[in-house]
This record gives C-alpha cells, sequence and structure tokens, in this order.
C-alpha cells in the first residue's frame, strides 16, 4: 500500500494556492461527459454534489434517509470556526491551523489543516448567501461564540441549530441542481458495496429500501461522505441509522483505514436512563461558556445539588485548568468527568454524571439572556430528563460522538483506491487524535464546497478513464454477492436480534475500547469480537424477505460489518503505545494523570491494510512532519 | 407500566391496512415513545412476528423522520414535541395508545407507519433556495442584517419538513411548511432577488402535488414540534401577491415590448 501525501512542497501558505493553479482542469464543454456519484447527503455530500453539478458534472446522489435534508449533519448543535477575525481579538488563518494541530495533539497532517483554516472564511461567505441565519448582533454583523480549545471568539452559529441551518443551506443548493436536471437524486437507497475496474473506483452497487432491489451505478469516479463510525459503540450521539458500511466495503476492496482508534467522545451529554436506552443526546458544547462543571467533594455524597454548599463543592475543570478552566477540549473534559465519576463523586442514578450549572451565569446575565442563548437546549433537556435547567443543575456524562479517524485520503482527498474520494468524517485527514468543537462543520463544508471541486478534475484530467457500464462483470458479480448476504441474513433461523448483538459488541467496546483503554482489555476485546462475530451469523434473526421494506434487515447488514470493524478497531488502539488526544491508554500518562505522547514511535498516520476477514491486517505507517508547527506537549492550565 | 397499541400495519402501498391490537407490558416511564416500539419490535421478532415499520433517524428532534399520529394528535399530546423527544412519562398505566400514520392524501402509506413526503422535496425545488453557487460570495458581513431579520428568518427555518402540519391540517394543506421557507428566505437580502418567482412556484408546486387550501383551522402550528407559527402563511399569501403584479408586470412587458 503506497502512502503518498501528494502535499505540495514549499512554504505552508501558499500551498493551497499553488497547488490549485497546478492541477489540471477538465474543460467546462466536457465536464458533462463525466459521470459522479457521491454516496452520503450530510454536509459534505450535498455541498459536493452541489458544488459539483454548478460546475456541470453529471452527478448522482444516495442516501438512506427519505430526503437528503435529513442527513445527521443536521443535529450539530454548536457553530462553525472560521478565521474571520471579525472580532479583532487576535484570530488569523495561522491560529485557527495551529489551535487544530495542537488541539488534535499533533496526529494530523499539517498542509490539510491550513487549507482547512484557509477556505473557512469562504463558507462563511458562502453561507451567508445562501440565506444561512446566523446569529447577528445589533449592528446587523454576524455574532461569535467562543469555544473549547481555543482563545479567540471565531465560531459562528444559529442558535443551538448552527448544524440544521448549514445542512439546509446544503440541502437547498443540492435540491437546486436537482431541479436543474444535473443531481439525479436516489433517496431510501443504501450503497452496500463499491465495484472497482482495473482497480480504480468505478461505482457502486445499493439497495433500493422500499422494494429491496439490488442494482448497479456505473460512474468515472466515486465520492464517499458517508459520516463516521461512532455507533459502532451502539450508544452513541449519532443517528440510530449511521453506519460503518459504505467505508468498510471500501476498506475490504483496498482503501486504507486510517487511525480507527481515535473516536471522540463528548463531554457533555444527558446520562444513560435505563437498559432501553436506543442513543444518547448531546448538549452542546457551547454550555460550558457559561455553565460550571461540578461534583461533590465528599465521594458517595447524596444530598441534592441545592443542599451542597459551597465550599463542598469541586469545580474540579476551574481547579485542574485555570486558564481554559470551563473550556478546555473535549477530551480533556470527558476524561475528568470519568476520573470523578471513578472517586465515587458522580451524580445522579449509578453515579455516572457531572453538574453543569447555570445559576452563576443566570445570576450574572438573567434568565432571559441564558433564555436567548440555550432555550432550545434547555427544552431539549427538560424533556428527556423532567428536570428544569433554570432551576436545578444539568447532569452530564461523557458519550461517543465523533470519529477523527476514517479512510485514509492524501492531499486531494483520494483514498488509496484511484478514484475514489473520501469526504467530511468518513476520512481521517484534519483532527488527528481530537477534534475541536465547531470544527467537523467547518471540515464538511471545507472539502464539499471548496476541496472536491478542484481536485477530483485534476484526477478526471489526468489519465484516460475507459468506458464501463453496469452489465459489466464487475458490476455482476458484486451485486450476486450483496445478494448472497441479504438471503444469508433473512435465511438464518437464529434466536438472537441484531440489536441484542449489536448492543453487547457496544459495550464491549465502551468498556475496553472507550475513554480509557489498556492493553489488557484491547486484547479481550479483540479475542471476544470473532467469537461474537460467529455467534452474530449462527444465531441472527432477521424477519421478513429482502425483497420488501425491511428494515431489520437494513440493521442486521449495518451490525454485520460493525462486527468486523469493531476488532479493527481494537487492534489500532492496542498498536499505539501512546496516549494522545482521545486515545488514552491507561500506561502512557503522565504523573498527574494527563496525556503522555510518545513522539518518537508514534508520530504517524496508522492506515491499516485489509487482508481478508479473520485474517492479520498490515499497519502502515505515514510519517507526521512537523514544519510550521512546534511539536509541545498541549497544556490547557 | 403496561399499555394498549392499537397500531396501524400495512405491508406495502398496494395493501390494505387495519389496526392491530399489541400489548406493549413493562414499559419505562423514562423510555421514549420511540424507544418503547424498539422494546416491542424485539418481543414481536423474537415471537416470529412481523415488527411495525416506522421511521426515525437522529431520535434528538431535529432530522424530521419520525412523526406517527398518536391517539390521533401528529407527534402526540405534548406540544413542541417530536415523536422521539416524546416519553412514557407522559402515558399512564392500562393506557390505550392509537398509533397511526400521517393521514394525507400526498403522503401515500409506503408500510405499517412509514410515509412517503418525497412531495415536500419537489415543493422545495420549485423555488425553496437561494441561486449562490459556490464560490460566488461576498464576504459574510458585507451586507448588515437586522438582528430582528435574522431572528424572525430563523424562527421560520426551525422547520424540520417532519410533515405533522400537513397530517393535522383537515384539508392536508402545506402552507406552513411552504410559508416556513418563503418566510425564511424572503425575510433576509439574499432573498430578494428571487422571492416573488419563489413563492409563485413553490405555491403552484404545492398545489399540484394535491395539498389542500388553508381555511385558517390553525392545527397545523398547534402540532408543529418546533412551534413555528401561522404568521409564515400570511408571509406566503403577501409574497403571492407580490408574485401577482410581478406576472402582471411581465405581460405588460411583454404587450409594450
Amino acid at each position: 500500500m503506497e502512502l503518498k501525501s501528494n502535499a505540495p512542497s514549499g512554504p505552508l501558505d501558499t500551498a493551497w494556492s499553488r497547488h490549485k493553479f497546478e492541477m489540471k482542469l477538465v474543460n467546462p464543454a466536457n465536464k458533462r461527459k463525466f459521470n459522479l456519484i457521491v454516496v452520503g447527503s450530510g454536509l459534505a455530500g450535498a455541498s459536493a454534489a452541489a458544488s459539483l453539478a454548478e460546475l456541470g458534472y453529471d452527478v448522482r446522489c444516495f442516501c438512506y434517509q427519505d430526503s437528503p435534508r435529513r442527513a445527521h449533519s443536521i443535529a450539530a448543535q454548536g457553530g462553525i470556526n472560521a478565521a474571520k477575525n471579525y472580532q479583532n481579538d487576535g484570530d488569523s488563518v495561522f491560529r485557527l491551523f495551529y489551535d487544530t494541530i495542537k488541539g488534535g495533539d499533533f496526529r494530523s497532517r499539517e498542509h490539510n489543516v491550513h487549507r482547512l483554516a484557509e477556505v473557512s472564511t469562504n463558507i462563511i461567505d458562502q453561507c451567508v448567501a445562501q440565506g444561512v441565519p446566523f446569529a447577528r448582533e445589533y449592528s446587523g454583523y454576524l455574532a461569535n461564540r467562543s469555544f473549547g480549545g481555543a482563545q479567540v471568539s471565531r465560531t459562528f452559529y444559529a442558535r443551538g441549530q448552527t448544524g440544521q441551518q448549514l445542512l439546509l443551506g446544503a440541502y437547498q443548493a443540492l435540491i437546486r441542481q436537482i431541479a436543474a436536471g444535473k443531481v439525479t437524486m436516489f433517496p431510501r437507497t443504501e450503497m452496500l458495496d463499491l465495484v472497482l475496474v482495473d482497480g480504480k473506483a468505478r461505482g457502486i452497487v445499493t439497495r433500493d429500501m422500499v422494494t429491496g432491489k439490488i442494482e448497479s451505478h456505473a460512474a468515472d469516479a466515486v465520492i464517499l461522505a458517508t459520516g463516521g463510525y461512532g455507533n459502532a459503540f451502539y450508544l452513541s450521539t449519532n443517528a440510530k441509522g449511521c453506519n460503518v458500511t459504505a467505508s468498510w466495503r471500501a476498506h475490504k476492496l483496498g482503501a486504507g483505514f486510517a487511525n480507527p482508534c481515535f473516536t471522540q467522545i463528548h463531554p457533555t451529554c444527558i446520562p444513560v436512563s435505563g437498559e432501553h436506552q436506543s442513543k444518547l443526546t448531546l448538549m452542546s458544547e457551547s454550555l460550558r461558556n457559561d455553565g460550571r462543571v461540578w461534583v461533590p467533594v465528599k465521594a458517595g455524597d447524596g444530598r441534592k445539588s441545592a443542599d451542597i454548599p459551597e465550599a463542598e463543592r469541586d469545580y474540579y475543570l476551574e481547579r485542574r485548568y485555570p486558564a481554559f478552566g470551563n473550556l478546555v477540549p473535549r477530551d480533556v473534559a470527558s476524561r475528568a468527568a470519568k476520573a470523578v465519576c471513578d472517586e465515587g463523586r458522580g451524580v445522579g442514578p449509578g453515579g455516572r454524571g457531572v453538574y453543569l450549572d447555570f445559576a452563576d451565569a443566570i445570576k450574572r446575565l438573567g434568565e432571559g439572556l441564558i433564555r436567548e442563548r440555550y432555550g432550545n437546549l434547555f427544552d431539549m433537556y427538560e424533556r428527556i430528563t423532567d428536570e428544569n435547567p433554570f432551576k436545578v443543575p444539568m447532569r452530564m456524562y461523557p458519550a461517543v460522538h465523533y470519529t477523527m479517524g476514517g479512510l485514509w485520503v492524501d492531499y486531494n482527498l483520494m483514498s488509496t483506491i484511484p478514484g475514489l474520494f473520501v469526504l467530511g468524517e468518513a476520512n481521517f485527514s484534519d483532527h488527528g487524535a481530537n477534534r475541536l468543537g465547531a470544527s467537523a462543520l467547518m471540515q464538511g463544508l471545507a472539502d464539499g464546497y471548496f476541496v472536491i471541486p478542484y481536485t477530483i478534475g485534476h484526477y478526471l484530467a489526468s489519465g484516460k478513464l475507459g468506458k464501463v457500464d453496469e452489465e459489466g462483470p464487475e458490476f455482476k458479480r458484486t451485486e450476486a454477492e450483496v445478494d448472497e448476504r441479504m438471503k444469508k441474513l433473512v435465511g438464518n433461523k437464529g434466536k438472537r436480534t441484531a440489536a441484542s448483538f449489536h448492543r453487547e459488541l457496544g459495550k464491549l467496546l465502551w468498556d475496553n475500547c472507550g475513554m480509557a483503554r489498556n492493553a489488557a482489555g484491547l486484547r479481550a476485546a479483540r479475542e471476544r469480537i470473532p467469537q461474537l462475530r460467529a455467534e452474530f451469523w449462527s444465531q441472527v434473526i432477521v424477519p421478513g424477505s429482502g425483497s420488501e421494506l425491511n428494515q431489520a434487515l437494513e440493521y442486521a447488514g449495518r451490525v454485520a460489518d460493525f462486527m468486523e470493524f469493531g476488532e479493527l478497531l481494537c487492534r489500532d488502539a492496542l498498536e499505539r503505545n501512546e496516549s494522545c488526544g482521545c486515545h488514552f491508554r491507561e500506561e502512557y500518562q503522565t504523573e498527574e494523570g494527563e496525556a503522555k505522547r510518545n513522539d518518537d514511535e508514534f508520530a504517524h498516520v496508522a492506515v491499516w491494510e485489509h487482508k481478508g476477514v479473520n485474517k492479520e491486517p498490515v499497519r502502515h505507517k505515514e510519517p507526521l512532519t512537523f514544519e510550521n508547527v512546534h511539536l509541545a506537549q498541549r497544556s490547557y492550565k | 407500566m403496561n399499555l394498549v397499541l392499537m397500531v396501524w400495519r400495512q405491508e406495502s402501498q398496494q395493501a390494505e391496512g387495519r389496526l392491530q391490537r399489541i400489548e406493549a407490558k413493562d414499559i419505562s416511564p423514562e423510555m421514549s415513545f420511540l424507544e418503547m416500539l424498539d422494546v416491542v419490535n424485539e418481543r414481536l421478532t423474537l415471537a416470529g412476528k412481523r415488527p411495525i415499520a416506522f421511521d426515525h433517524d437522529c431520535r434528538e428532534g431535529i432530522c424530521g423522520s419520525c412523526g406517527v399520529v398518536i391517539n390521533g394528535i401528529p407527534h402526540g399530546p405534548r406540544p413542541g414535541t417530536t415523536t422521539c423527544q416524546l416519553h412514557m412519562r407522559q402515558f399512564h398505566d392500562g393506557q390505550t395508545i392509537v398509533i397511526e400514520p400521517y393521514r394525507a392524501k400526498p403522503f401515500p402509506v409506503l408500510r405499517d407507519l412509514i410515509v412517503d413526503r418525497s412531495a415536500l422535496d419537489r415543493i422545495m425545488a420549485a423555488g425553496g433556495f437561494i441561486s449562490a453557487s459556490t464560490g460566488s460570495a461576498p464576504d459574510g458581513n458585507a451586507i448588515p442584517v437586522a438582528k430582528s431579520k435574522a431572528d424572525a428568518a430563523m424562527d421560520a427555518a426551525a422547520c424540520i419538513g417532519c410533515g405533522a402540519c400537513i397530517a393535522a391540517c383537515p384539508n392536508a394543506s402545506a402552507m406552513l411548511f411552504v410559508g416556513a421557507k418563503i418566510s425564511h428566505l424572503g425575510l433576509l437580502p439574499q432573498g430578494q432577488p428571487e422571492r416573488w418567482t419563489r413563492a409563485e412556484n413553490m405555491v403552484a408546486t404545492m398545489d399540484s402535488e394535491g395539498f389542500g387550501p388553508c381555511t385558517n383551522v390553525t392545527e397545523c402550528s398547534a402540532v408543529c414540534p418546533k412551534e413555528i407559527d401561522v404568521s409564515v402563511i400570511a408571509r406566503m399569501n403577501r409574497d403571492r401577491i407580490g408574485a401577482i403584479f410581478l406576472v402582471a408586470r411581465r405581460s405588460l412587458a411583454s404587450d409594450n415590448g
């Protein structure tokens, strides 16, 4: 497996401009002759499909939801970063670049991150032009808020629904191209495999989720914008349908999978309420701007929050990290919450929770202003927990939220399979070992609006692509394989539901490959997963048939892929003998319990090559060099 | 708690449907409505029966996928709440809960509680956007937008496109949905160039898709999980009148031309 980053040489700050000039172009009249497939319609997919269609390409876009507007980007709450420096507080492209590299604990590629910071400003302009109703000051100018891991205010937001508004902007751009006949949309259609012809990605095989029909779609290039794999853990903040299938299928055909163990645990989610729990709900990180995190000083303190006097409260983030206080990055905040709960100081049922208290902010700013800032989040919290955060502190606990790992891509966002591009959360490129708040929306839109429109043209113009069609043997063979897998699942006469297997896998991963990991636990999980996978295939029960709307079958197929993927997740975590960002190995920590990196041995991207199920995958390395940022231990104290 | 569900079961769009009685025992009040359905479905599956099909995804009230009619009310009894965020503590032990799909001619049932809402995408495609191609935008602060306008646009833009408004309306009117988009974009300076044609085209598509007219019942706003105000419909009508003048101006221009 060759891992050439294809990042331009020379000075960093002009690299993207030079690269844009050096890339080949497709003549405007020829663009319509190229067929492109975009899988996924979230921020990355919808923005890519719309922008490519505007350029003149012939685009087909696929999503499993009933409408492209429902992709899970819609649930992002807090905001989107951009180096506009509208606040005159010292922000710059270089500072956003620096914060992102540092926030990612020096495990991302400098060139990709710098480009991200550069185009961040264009994203805001583009979204404003589309009618995204960003928050504004009374002057009529755009408002900003601050976010974890940064000391400048660079986050743009639309109440607590920023993801929704940005996605609707991208969806509206997409639907305009659908109306213009430049994009053909396939909703309720799930990609079940990738098709290679002569080693290049030339199409996909899908299942129509209403009729069950298995179909092939040929193209000149395939773009995956299929999101992250957080649902491997069963309980996460992802939508129920989010899955790893598209990425995993591509991986099995030769796409390198990078840093799967970099999974972000978000510090502020509503705690689990019982066995029936089907998903976890995040409360935006922006709440930490005004909320203070605390637990009782005494372990096992059973008193109500109001009965605990100030002196007996431990505002542990403010105590441990005076410079950043409640606004430390997500990985640091999550681990700190786990630590106090492990000490028996957690609050709420089961003792897995910490308080996020707004009493001081309400006293200082008034209930009205707090309602204006976070009203919808407070309402949501009350609907779920039946507690009013204006009266009692919120209870929070970390939950799986985002995956920094993903398919490996070069500077052009192309995977190790020629013609297969990967955008947004599905790729690994920009966030290193930890993503900063309000950076996921930025990356999804950067990839879709401002990177792929250039880089895909370069690929299409660079080499001759032979003609392929859906009748070719590669397509027919893949269709038959997909069909067989479906038949195997529905034909099984088992005793356990796919959900019960998924819950068991999720618990195994959360316990052994969650917020804190150690070699013994990871080894145990890695050994258990193949057994669980075998049990799944022999015991799973999937009602109905493949030729109808069958949600149980859709789900079982996704769980089957998580069963294979989970093993790689643990393997990667076991091989990375250091702590960095969200990847916290208990064996590697400082005396104060902070993550201890090992730059000598692990300043690289781990890229896995698939060699077959139940076979040892091969671990490749892409070395990371830091020429513009000094490699240093992160400190938020 | 123990509940009795009366659930709409329908194999496919062509098949006939009926209400089926299903007992839901040992339900925790902490569960969400959809988690209750998950539990029922696992039990049905293990008993060799067909689970209930229902649309859902984010389960945090924002994607707009879920939405069923619960005891006659889309999204159920709690105002401003989607089905996924409705919790079982809103119900009591022994209660019978009738669960049906959205009922509206433009929303054919695909299976059980799942309906086809693609008509809403087709209305959006008729003009629910601002034609700003990637790369053409001026600086984000080049055009100030009064905070009051931006806030009002955001109020309307909060629509999640779930379709509850249509299911609640005796005429299956989509005017709250269409009015919300027309208001969101029409309130902003960026939305002005296409304002009149947007209203004209979206309303024409809404009519041709088979959605009914508005007769001011305002059930739409009452069930809206995002509590979109009916004033968006007034705004839509105002922009339609603007569109009529535009058509008149166009025909005058061509008469003179």
